[in-house]
């Protein structure tokens, strides 16, 4: 295939030098892959579509890419989108987060995005470690598993990011995983389209810190090893409780119909108006009115 | 609107409707909540968007996102919050995102004294952010004033492109004073610079005339990139030394070749006098009577007070300070602002009186000091 013939290339900086930072092997330019995709598909304006990232490895993701992109602070990411939608209701705000980045410094950010219900689609890429910093343990690290800062085993039960977003607000949420990029990409489809609040958990692995600590091999072992833990929705309804806890549960997990918070503030807006008697008020303010 | 007797908070929140501000997040703090709720009514009127986030970091990283997306903005804090806010002031600094941020100050450390005034922000707002930034801050003495800077906070954030702080005093932004909100329409009010390059030619962060690069916003068909890391002027990360010495001096070059439009001051009887009070805030205030009951004993006093402390007015103090025998400097903190005065006139100069304590610097303290008791 040439280079005019690959959809991606559409939408990828040519002045920004590639290659990009990520480890070889890494899961992250699978899901901009997915993502590419995904927009391809909708064939959505470049100049309508904004990604927001925080900081990290996942953070890193949007300067690749032609779009309105802006990357931000740890943490936050959210919270600059949420301006940012609000001044722009029209352009379509894709926040890219590692779980570090959304669950732990950006946790609050989090589920107040989902409990207002901004129509904003997140994307959290989950590798279960810090993996930019080092590999230290990150709100998603399973119990037992080895980190730079759990040098005995990690004590801390994980963050299950799906269901802390439907239990915050959130109108669609989605699990997959890096190994089923085409699912991802049709999961991310169905988030941008979704008007309200909606997240995608796109998991995946880090071979460089995670899987060297865990002795869990190489990149392809890892994705493997995602392969055979996942399992659908519908298989998953089949399993006993505990054999499904072991597993990856994937598909769409939520998806309900809310007014968003524009939508609800347009009302605002309608009934302040309404209160305005004063003809030249909004013209020329108070001072305008004699 | 009538003349009314308005509170300095509520003149900020007219100062910024006024100039055009259609965006405000916030989380409630004291002294500074009046803010808050007075945009939540009006700012709807006017087609603008209020939002009470889930803390102070997030309101003003809305409130830069908002700016991205076109428009002016702004949130209002007190201490413990402004504290929380440095992360992002340094982030609107580094990006160059227009904004303003208030911070009504009360006593602090930490919880401190809610409700009681004080000077102790002067020093965060200059260098509470990590790394070397340009900073402005303005600081009302009035209702009137306050109403007045506030339009000029934002004139100044998107002429430069730079966070611009406006520092209140609780006793300013809880007095009421009789004022009348001027019409929108007889003020100055200034737009950051568009462009209409052909948006391949455009570059977010290049080395423009003037130094302040054109700002479309996002969604306008300019496609840029903003990052917090050092970039290049397509705004991309880079490492580059002769990347990242441009840019650093840019960023101070755009605030400090303006001193002339940035600097605001009044000086009272300053030029011929002995002994000078340099001042801001509610503490010029009893400045001025001070010096006026210090005139009736026949002692030449001079006041300048000052609008903007943040770049401190140096050339201006350095004039006052060669012609003075003394110039007294009065705080309600510790002595921050007096650092930068003893720094430009030399510290035998200078009188310093303070107090941290939750009450104003009374006139009888800074006559004291005149009077050299």
């Amino acid at each position: 295939m040439t280079k005019d013939e690959h959809s991606a290339y559409t939408y990828l900086r040519a002045t920004k030098k590639f290659p990009n930072i990520w480890c070889s092997g890494c899961g992250i330019g699978i899901v901009m892959g997915a993502l590419i995709r995904a927009i391809d598909r909708m064939g959505l304006d470049k100049n309508e579509v904004a990604l927001v990232s925080g900081i990290g490895c996942s953070g890193r993701m949007p300067v690749y890419m032609d779009f309105n992109t802006m990357h931000t602070t740890h943490g936050r990411a959210l919270a600059f989108a949420t301006g940012l939608k609000l001044a722009k209701p029209g352009l379509k705000v894709i926040v890219i987060m590692g779980d570090g980045d959304a669950l732990a410094i950006g946790g609050n950010h989090f589920i107040h995005a989902a409990r207002r219900n901004i129509d904003l689609t997140a994307i959290v890429i989950n590798n279960e470690i810090y993996g930019m910093t080092g590999g230290q343990y990150s709100p998603t690290t399973p119990l037992e598993m080895r980190a730079t800062t759990a040098p005995y085993g990690h004590v801390e039960p994980p963050f299950p990011i799906c269901e802390l977003a439907i239990a915050a607000g959130a109108t669609f949420v989605a699990r997959s995983t890096v190994y089923h990029a085409v699912e991802l990409d049709k999961f991310i489809e169905q988030a941008i389209r979704k008007v309200g609040f909606s997240l995608v958990e796109a998991v995946s692995y880090c071979h460089t810190t995670f899987g060297r600590l865990n002795k869990m091999g190489t990149a392809v072992e890892m994705m493997r090893q995602l392969k055979e833990m996942s399992v659908s929705l519908s298989a998953a309804e089949k399993l006993m409780p505990e054999e499904r806890s072991l597993k990856i549960v994937r598909g769409v997990l939520h998806d309900i119909d809310k007014p968003d918070y524009s939508t609800l503030y347009d009302r605002v807006i309608e009934r302040a108006k309404a209160s305005v008697t004063g003809k030249e008020y909004l013209r020329a303010g108070p001072g305008g009115l004699e | 609107m009538a003349v009314t007797l308005m509170q300095g908070n509520e003149a900020v929140g007219w100062g910024a409707l006024a100039a055009g501000c259609r965006f405000y997040a916030g989380y409630p703090i004291t002294p500074s909540s009046e803010i808050a709720e007075m945009l939540s009514r009006e700012l709807p009127k006017y087609g603008g968007k209020f939002i009470q986030m889930e803390d102070e970091i997030a309101s003003l990283a809305a409130c830069i996102g908002a700016s991205v997306g076109g428009l002016k903005a702004m949130t209002a804090t007190s201490g413990p919050g402004f504290s929380l806010m440095q992360e992002h002031i340094g982030y609107a600094a580094m990006t160059e995102v227009p904004c303003v941020v208030v911070s009504v100050q009360r006593l602090g450390p930490s919880t401190g004294q809610p409700t009681s005034p004080s000077q102790g922000d002067v020093m965060q707002a200059r260098w509470g952010t990590h790394g070397d930034h340009p900073i402005i801050a303005l600081y009302p003495n009035s209702v009137p004033k306050a109403f007045e800077l506030t339009v000029t906070a934002f004139n100044l954030a998107e002429k430069y492109r730079t966070p611009v702080i406006l520092l209140m005093d609780e006793v300013i932004a809880h007095m009421r004073e009789r004022f009348e909100v001027p019409p929108f329409e007889s003020l100055t009010v200034i737009d950051r610079m568009g462009t209409n390059v052909p948006p391949e030619w455009y570059k977010p962060y290049g080395d423009t005339i003037g130094d302040v690069p054109p700002m479309p916003s996002f969604g306008s068909g300019y496609r840029y990139h903003i990052t917090g890391l050092f970039h290049d002027v397509m705004g991309y990360p880079t490492q580059r030394l002769d990347e990242i010495n441009p840019l650093v001096e840019r960023m101070q070059r755009k605030i400090n070749n303006h001193l002339d439009d940035i600097l605001l001051f009044e000086e009272e009887n300053a030029e011929e006098a002995n002994t000078v009070i340099i001042a801001y805030g509610a503490t010029a205030r009893s400045a001025r009577h001070a010096m006026r009951l210090a005139r009736n004993h026949r002692h030449n006093i001079g006041l300048m007070t000052l609008y903007t402390i943040w770049p401190f007015p140096e050339e201006a103090v350095l004039r006052i300070g060669r012609a003075a025998r003394r110039v007294i400097v009065p705080e309600m903190n510790l002595g921050q602002l007096a650092l930068e005065v003893e720094r430009v006139v030399g510290r035998h100069k200078v009188v310093r009186v303070n107090r941290a304590d939750g009450e104003m610097v009374s006139p009888q303290m800074i006559l004291q000091a005149i009077e050299g008791r």
